[in-house]
This record gives C-alpha cells, sequence and structure tokens, in this order.
C-alpha cells in the first residue's frame, strides 16, 4: 500500500466509526516488508520472506472505550468489523477518563525528518544478503577445534506507518533496519556454551559487516570453563548491551498506569532523590537516526525532549492522555524514545581496572522484579575480577536485591555506550550486590 | 468439535471482535472425493482442493523435498477491568497461509495474508527457492486426516456476546474487595481465542483443526501500613463459555488474595546452595526450564544441547518419568494436529529415570529416523515449526509430601513462580519464584518471596531424590517462548526434592 491509499483507508475507517455511532475514533494502518537468510554448514537453513499489513482502529463511544486490529483490509470486511465493534462496545462500562488527546498537543508536522528511513530498502541484492550471512560463518569456520555448531544470518525490515484520529491529527513515520548475527557452541567438558553477536543498522551501508563471527567466536571460548564460585556481597559491573535488563524495571516504575495502579515502588518520588547523584538521563526523541527516533508517539502526541533522572532526582514520569487524566497530570507521552545516559570516563576495561573483587556481568538467565516493591532477583554469568583483572568466567549464579538500593549504589558509569538500541546504555558499576553461588 | 456446521462462521450479535465476515460462501465445485468437514474449512478460507494442490506444485517446482501449506484464522477478545469497572476491550483478527518447502534439513518459508491463487503461487514461489534446480512434482494422492478430539467444547466463544462476558469479570473483582480488607486494586481480564486451522502437505495429507481458548485471570494490589504487594491468579484451557461459573470465580479471587497476602510477611532466604523442595503443580516448571528445552531435538541434532549424546543414557533416579502430552483433555498445551499436520502423542521424555525420546519437529524425526512425536508448533501461520512442548509433567513418585519437607534441614519450598529460562547449551536454567517457604528442621516456617533459582539441567534431574504421590498438572496462562514464538503449553509435577540448587537471597 502506498502512503496516500493507507490514509485514504485510515479516515474512511475513522468515518464509518463515526457514522456508526463513535463520537471519536483513531486509526492506524501499517505495512512491513522483511527477509531474512540464516546459515548453517556452509549451507542457507532458513530462507524467509514477509509482507504483512494491518489496521488498528480506538472507538469511544458513549464514553466507553475498545481498540480492534485485523488483517483483513477489504472495505467489506472492516465495514463489519467495526459495526461488531461498536456494537460490542456499548455493553461495557463507563469510562470518564477515555477520550483522544487535547488537540494542541499533537505533532503538527513543524520538524525536519529524523532520517529512519533508508530510501535504497528494496535495491539492496538478495544474492548479497546471502553472501553476507555466509560471510560471517567464514570468519569463523576452521579457527577453533572446540567448535559445534555456527548459525549465522541476515535480516531486514521496513515499517511504514499512519495515523489519523477524529480529532485533527494525521501523521506518518517509517523505519527500515538492517541486522547481521553469528552465533557459534564451543565444547567444553559436559557443557557447550554457546554466545551470539549481532550488528543492526537502520542504513544498509552503515551495517557493520565484519568481525560479527570472531566476536562470537571469541565470546564462547572466554566461555568454557565457567563455575559458580562462592555465595558473598561483591561489586558489580554490568557490561553495556545487558544494562536494560536491569534499568527496565525502572522505566516501568514510571508509567503512568503503574502510578495511577499503585503496582510502582516509585510513587510519589517527582523531584526527589531517588537514585545515585551519578545517574544523569536524558530521553531524546530527536536525534537524527536514533533508533528511538520519532516526531509523535502513539497517540499523536508531539515528542519533547526531557531530563529523565539529574543527579538522581527524578525529574518525569511516562504518562499518556488516558492515565494522565486518572491522576490529574499533563502527559508526557507513554513511552521511551532515546534514553540517552550522561558518560563517565573509562571504558569496559578501565572499569574492571578499578574493582579489587567482583563479577563482570556479561548475560543474564531468568529472574524478575516485584514491581510493587523494585525487590529483584536474577540469574547471572559473566566473569570473576580480582584486583583488577579478570580470572575466570563464573555461571549459574544470582544476583539480589532492591532496584532503589541497587540504583543508588552506582560505583561508576562507563563511557562505552551501546549504539545498537535505543537505550543507549554504557557498562555501570554497581557496589554492594548480593551475589549466590555455592 | 463443531465442525460439521458449514455456517461456522458467525456474525453473532455484539461479538466483540466479530468473527471475520467474508462473503457469502463461494460456491465451490470441489471435484475431488472430500468430506464435509474438509470442505467447510476448505470454504472458510475461499480455496478448493485444486488450489492447494497447485501452490503445493508451485512450491515444489524447484526440487524441494516437500512442501506444506498452513492456513490459519484466528479471533481474539478481550475485556478487561479497572478501577472497579470493567471499562476496556480489545480484538485482534489475524489471518493468512505459511508456506513451507524443505530440501532437506534446509527450510524456504513465505507467507500470505491474502488466499487468493496468484498470491499463494507468488508466496510458494519464494519458499521454492531454497532448492534450485528444475523439477516437475506430480500431485500425490489426497488423504484426509481425521484429527483427534482433545477439546470438546458446547458454546463456542465467537458466539458469546461481551454483554454475556462482563458479569463474571465483574463479579471477580467484587469477590477480591470482599475477600480481604488491605485490597486497593483489583485488574481483571477475560480472553478467549478461536482458530480455524487448514493443512495440506505434497504427501497429499488434507487436515484441519478447531482450537478454542481461553484465560482468565485477576491480579490485586493490597496495601498494608506503608507496604504494598501484588498477587495474580489465572486459569487457562481449551473450553468454551460454558466453563465460566461462579466456582472458577471465586477459585481465581481467593488465590490472587492469598498469594498477595502471604508476601506481607516474607522475607529472602541466605544465598547459596541449598536443597530445594518444589510443590504439586506449577513446578513444572522445572522440568520445562531444565530439560524439557534441551530435549528440543533441533539443538540436539545441531549439538548444541547439553544432553546432545545423552539418549538412551540414565540420567534420574529409576522412579521418576517424565512426559511431554499434547492429548489432555482441554488442557491448554493440547493439540489435535500439530502445526506439521502430524498426530499428537503422549511422549515420554524420561522412562524409568532413562532418556527416552526427543521432542521432534519434521526436520529433526527425519534426522533421528524415529516417528514424529507431534510437537511440530508454530505460533502462527507467519513462522516456521519448531519442536515446542505440550502439557510437560511428571508422574507420580513413591514418596509423600510430608516425607519430603521432613527431610530437609534447611532449605526452601516453592510453589508460586512468574517466569523462567534454559541456556541450551551450558544447560543453565531458572525459574523466578514469587513466593514459598523456608524449611527449617524439617519444617514449613517463614513465608519467602522474589527470588531466582538458577540450577544445571542434567545435574538438577539427577540430584531430584524424591517425588511425592500427589501429582497435579498447573492450569495458569503459561506461555512458552523460543526464537521469538509463543506458544500456550502447562506443566505439573508431583512435590519433590532437588538435592541441591542455587538459591538467590542475602549474604550475612
Amino acid at each position: 500500500m502506498t502512503k496516500e491509499e493507507k490514509y485514504t483507508l485510515a479516515k474512511w475507517a475513522m468515518n464509518y466509526a463515526l457514522e456508526k455511532g463513535a463520537q471519536q475514533s483513531s486509526v492506524s494502518i501499517s505495512n512491513s516488508r522483511s527477509s531474512s537468510v540464516e546459515v548453517r554448514g556452509e549451507k542457507i537453513d532458513k530462507l524467509e520472506q514477509a509482507i504483512q499489513s494491518g489496521l488498528t482502529i480506538r472507538l469511544y463511544v458513549d464514553n466507553k472505550y475498545s481498540a480492534h486490529s485485523t488483517n483483513r483490509l477489504k472495505k467489506e470486511e472492516l465495514a463489519r468489523f467495526i459495526e461488531q465493534a461498536i456494537e460490542g462496545t456499548r455493553f461495557l462500562s463507563e469510562d470518564e477518563f477515555r477520550t483522544l488527546p487535547e488537540p494542541e498537543l499533537y505533532y503538527k508536522g513543524d520538524k525536519g525528518n529524523l532520517l529512519t528511513l533508508d530510501s535504497n530498502f528494496s535495491k539492496v541484492d538478495p544474492q548479497k544478503k546471502i553472501e553476507l550471512a555466509f560471510a560471517v560463518e567464514k570468519e569463523v569456520l576452521g579457527k577453533d577445534d572446540r567448535m559445534i555448531s555456527v548459525s549465522t544470518g541476515y535480516y531486514d525490515g521496513l515499517e511504514e506507518r499512519v495515523m489519523v484520529t477524529s480529532n485533527g491529527f494525521e501523521g506518518d513515520s517509517a523505519n527500515s533496519t538492517f541486522g547481521l548475527y553469528g552465533s557459534v557452541s564451543v565444547k567444553s567438558d559436559e557443557a557447550r556454551p554457546e554466545s551470539s553477536w549481532s550488528e543492526s543498522a537502520i542504513f544498509f551501508d552503515k551495517l557493520k559487516k565484519d568481525s560479527i563471527g570472531t566476536t562470537a567466536l571469541n565470546r564462547a571460548i572466554s566461555k568454557i570453563g565457567q563455575q559458580k564460585i562462592g555465595s558473598e556481597k561483591m561489586t558489580m559491573i554490568v557490561e553495556n548491551k545487558q544494562v536494560g535488563r536491569i534499568f527496565s524495571p525502572l522505566i516501568q516504575a514510571l508509567n503512568g498506569s503503574a502510578i495511577q495502579q499503585k503496582n510502582s515502588f516509585l510513587i510519589d518520588k517527582l523531584n526527589q532523590k531517588v537514585a545515585s547523584e551519578k545517574l544523569t538521563l536524558t530521553d531524546d526523541p530527536f536525534i537524527v537516526s536514533g533508533r528511538g527516533s520519532r516526531l509523535f508517539d502513539g497517540e499523536g502526541l508531539a515528542t519533547k525532549k526531557r531530563t529523565v533522572f539529574e543527579k538522581g532526582v527524578l525529574k518525569t514520569y511516562y504518562i499518556d492522555t488516558y492515565y494522565g487524566k486518572k491522576l490529574e497530570m499533563e502527559p508526557t507521552s507513554g513511552s521511551t524514545t532515546n534514553l540517552v545516559f550522561e558518560t563517565g570516563y573509562k571504558d569496559l576495561q578501565g572499569l574492571v581496572g578499578t574493582v579489587k573483587k567482583g563479577i563482570l556481568v556479561t548475560g543474564f538467565n531468568g529472574g524478575n522484579t516485584n514491581g510493587s516493591t523494585g525487590d529483584f532477583s536474577f540469574g547471572i554469568e559473566g566473569f570473576l575480577i580480582e584486583n583488577g583483572a579478570i580470572v575466570q568466567p563464573v555461571s549459574e549464579m544470582n544476583i539480589t536485591g532492591n532496584m532503589k538500593e541497587l540504583w543508588s549504589n552506582i560505583g561508576e558509569i562507563g563511557n562505552d555506550i551501546n549504539e545498537s538500541s535505543s537505550w543507549l546504555t554504557p557498562s555501570i558499576v554497581f557496589e554492594g550486590v548480593d551475589f549466590s553461588g555455592i | 468439535m463443531n465442525v460439521n456446521r458449514r455456517n461456522f462462521i458467525k456474525t453473532g450479535g455484539a461479538v466483540v471482535a466479530g468473527s471475520m465476515v467474508l462473503p457469502p460462501f463461494m460456491q465451490s465445485c470441489h471435484k475431488l472425493q472430500i468430506s464435509e468437514n474438509v470442505k467447510s474449512y476448505l470454504d472458510h478460507f475461499e480455496v478448493s482442493a485444486e488450489m492447494l494442490q497447485k501452490v503445493v506444485a508451485a512450491a515444489m517446482s524447484k526440487g524441494g523435498d516437500y512442501a506444506d501449506l498452513f492456513f490459519e484464522h484466528k479471533i481474539s477478545n478481550n475485556i478487561g477491568l479497572q478501577d472497579g469497572k470493567v471499562n476496556r476491550a480489545s480484538s485482534n483478527i489475524d489471518f493468512g497461509v505459511g508456506i513451507r518447502v524443505l530440501k532437506g534439513d534446509q527450510t524456504g518459508y513465505a507467507y500470505s495474508e491474502n488466499v487468493s491463487l496468484d498470491d499463494m503461487l507468488n508466496a510458494a514461489k519464494m519458499a521454492a527457492s531454497i532448492a534450485n534446480e528444475n523439477a516437475t512434482f506430480k500431485t500425490g494422492e489426497l488423504t484426509e486426516k481425521i484429527p483427534s478430539g482433545y477439546y470438546k467444547i458446547v458454546r463456542q466463544w465467537e458466539d458469546v456476546s461481551v454483554k454475556d462476558k462482563v458479569p463474571f469479570v465483574q463479579k471477580i473483582n467484587d469477590k477480591v474487595f470482599e475477600l480481604d480488607e488491605k485490597v486497593i486494586k483489583v485488574n481483571a481480564s477475560l480472553n478467549d481465542e478461536t482458530s480455524y486451522i487448514l493443512f495440506y502437505n505434497s504427501e497429499g495429507r488434507l487436515t484441519y483443526d478447531y482450537r478454542p481458548m481461553v484465560s482468565f485471570s485477576a491480579f490485586c494490589i493490597m496495601q498494608k501500613g506503608d507496604k504494598i504487594e501484588n498477587g495474580y491468579s489465572a486459569r487457562s484451557f481449551r473450553k468454551g463459555f460454558e466453563w465460566m461459573d461462579d466456582n472458577l470465580v471465586a477459585e481465581i479471587a481467593k488465590e490472587a488474595v492469598d498469594r498477595t497476602n502471604i508476601l506481607f510477611e516474607a522475607t529472602k532466604p541466605r544465598a547459596g546452595e541449598m536443597p530445594v523442595v518444589m510443590g504439586a503443580g506449577g513446578s513444572g516448571i522445572l522440568l520445562h526450564e531444565a530439560i524439557g528445552h534441551t530435549f528440543e531435538a533441533d539443538f540436539n541434532r545441531k549439538g548444541t544441547s547439553i544432553f546432545s549424546d545423552k539418549m538412551g543414557k540414565k540420567v534420574a533416579e529409576s522412579f521418576i518419568n517424565i512426559i511431554d502430552d499434547g492429548t489432555l483433555e482441554n488442557n491448554r498445551g493440547s493439540i489435535n494436529i500439530d502445526d506439521e499436520g502430524n498426530d499428537v502423542e503422549k511422549t515420554y521424555l524420561v522412562k524409568d529415570g532413562v532418556l527416552n525420546s526427543y521432542i521432534h519437529d519434521r526436520i529433526s524425526s527425519n534426522f533421528y529416523k524415529v516417528n514424529p512425536t507431534g510437537n511440530g508448533r508454530r505460533e502462527s501461520f507467519r513462522d516456521i515449526p519448531l519442536p515446542r512442548m505440550r502439557a510437560t509433567y511428571m508422574e507420580p513418585g513413591p514418596h509423600s509430601k510430608d516425607d519430603i519437607i521432613s527431610n530437609v534441614d534447611y532449605g526452601v519450598y516453592v510453589d508460586n513462580f512468574s517466569n523462567g529460562q534454559v541456556q541450551i547449551g551450558a544447560g543453565d536454567f531458572t525459574f523466578f519464584v514469587k513466593s514459598g517457604y523456608l524449611i527449617e528442621k524439617g519444617k514449613l516456617t517463614r513465608p519467602i518471596k522474589d527470588i531466582n533459582i538458577i540450577g544445571n539441567g542434567p545435574q538438577a534431574l539427577a540430584d531430584i531424590s524424591m517425588a511425592a504421590n500427589d501429582y497435579l498438572i498447573d492450569n495458569g496462562t503459561w506461555t512458552c517462548g523460543k526464537n521469538g514464538q509463543s506458544v500456550p503449553v502447562t506443566c505439573g509435577l508431583p512435590t519433590v526434592l532437588v538435592k541441591k540448587l542455587t538459591v538467590g537471597g542475602t549474604n550475612a
């Protein structure tokens, strides 16, 4: 579907809903294309290709609310779909807080292109994609006798969407992504440690295409001989790519729904110090070609650059229109864009050099956080550090604690930003973490 | 099964998702000999047997060894309650066909959301390109496979109006508030799902399935002084609307409140290795994570599982029998056919302590030259089938729960979980304990909460030293993820003692 076709269908569906009894409505339509190839044992293991489209409609009927989606986009089917959805909505209870956003908060089309789409997406030669996946495999074949299995792959995807609302919003956006990965298993006694590495980019030309297989192999080999060590309170360094796992409970606790439903450990903490003063963090939607960059959010609200934590003081919640009304707070946006951490001065090696005894966490294995209290416990693997040097690989251990305490005990923040995610996380040192092992 | 009715595409009154609405049935002319059942599925997807044969021929045109078509139409509905009112609903309709071509163990895959002959032929040609020679495919004789009936229902969800569902969701809210004055918030939801599946492959097998599913849940928040805690309870089955009643409401409400209440008094155990008693029921997560995934044959044929060279070897005490079962009546993990059109069975993974079978899909059962076990599953028509679990459980053992607990000097008893994970190669698995108890000198003492437990699969299996006679399947909303695909499963376990696992906790 072209952009114009999507707009035309979206407006038709919205108007049809209004005609059939909804007082307000919003409709978004997206379509996407993707392809992938996975290589194993010097031949193609899987070849996949996909094209899909879908429509989502939000209905506000007599102060009652529902949302519906379908991938059946023929008008005659959509008409019945919308009619039935409206009819069903009438049986719900009224909810005075459900409305579309205030029009003045919508994005007005007044900002430039954030460059999140590779206009040459369709021009990448399918044969080239296959060759790239084979090239990742070739980097490691025959490089180490301990290798049992190598899987490598290439993938790409493009998604285009439009959204219209009955109180005046119209907007469209598009994103592309290209990726390469490698996964290597090696033999060590009984265990068969595996490690993978990946690179991704919005533009095909910017995709890093080398060292992926080698990095996966080296990381797998470094795990040989993993064992658990004694339970102890120690320093923990979390590698940049893994920080999201322990940071996401903080973001969840800032969500309007969690605050209003009393399922957050950061209720009524705005403008209070809740974390170490080493934590300063900005939500920046306008980074050119940022993974999380956008001009408007899922409701059409214009995005803004916001400080989330300033020297450990909480500066904002993530609040959408509905929970904003319930909480009597201004909506900010229900989700993160690009999270930019204020960084320190050392890379990962520099951080390791400062630790007398601790564990560098390079992977999490299960675990969870209690949203109401912040109590957490996660399985981990990584490396024991003694006197500033890595001495052995560890696994089958847990860390346990409370999110508020963990983030109040930051030792140091690294400068090694993980740029392959919208959360631009550096490696971080935490003091006094409870590890359980033997 | 309710598949004999030609008119099973309901337009229903005020069904939120509405069923998908197709134009009046095409008056298809089926030249081949096929039953009314199959005909109704062909009509449902607006295809004919001849079209299926043409698409498979295109899929096989480049010299593939095998091809299959997986048509799926899924209708999902949700109604939800928050702040005392049933004030939200959502629905989703998903429709399409996945086309797969195999050449040895290589897979070509494409799907189409439209089932016109041209759209399907285009997808078939793309999937065909996994092979690269010109070949002519001789259409096999069409054989109909009538699926088993593991989930017969009375009232199809497509026929149930929002109006009839709302009172149950409202009642569960009221019940939770009524049970404890510390309750400050309740979120409740009722999800139902109906899938129509039509399957055809290059061997001529034509089969179908009708898969209902319902999940009913309550999440409550309670406050005691300045402490806030939360708890969750849910039940899920392949059942129809007839399943809903006041007893069910009371059961879920009570469990949600009980599970929250215990947390106010809970502490954390000391960190480290200790005996772990797994309570009957949801503790089946131990089997799912510690051995289930590592028994999936795709990992084993690639040599990447820690169990890759253990077939036929003793892996557990002789009283241990572990099963993966797709045939339990109305169970969330049951399927009448798997997503590769194969029959489903009760598979002994471990028999009398010996590794007896892996969990197979088509590719792996060919590789190991064994019969398929009916474990080839996929999240939707968009996805390649993989070896996946169904209901994974252990048969009762020779001990009693009391004997097991009294055997432990210091350890933990755990029976309420939220999630787990495993690393296939290293064998390290984990599960997160929402609540349980400390065991001190053979007795349950203080409650514990929010701790992760980690172990190593083969070691943990060998360390199950006692199993009780109180086996239970847990009918919560278990969902298993693998390679980005989610499928519904369940698990079960009698009370067992694992001699040693590493328990999250605090250091003195």
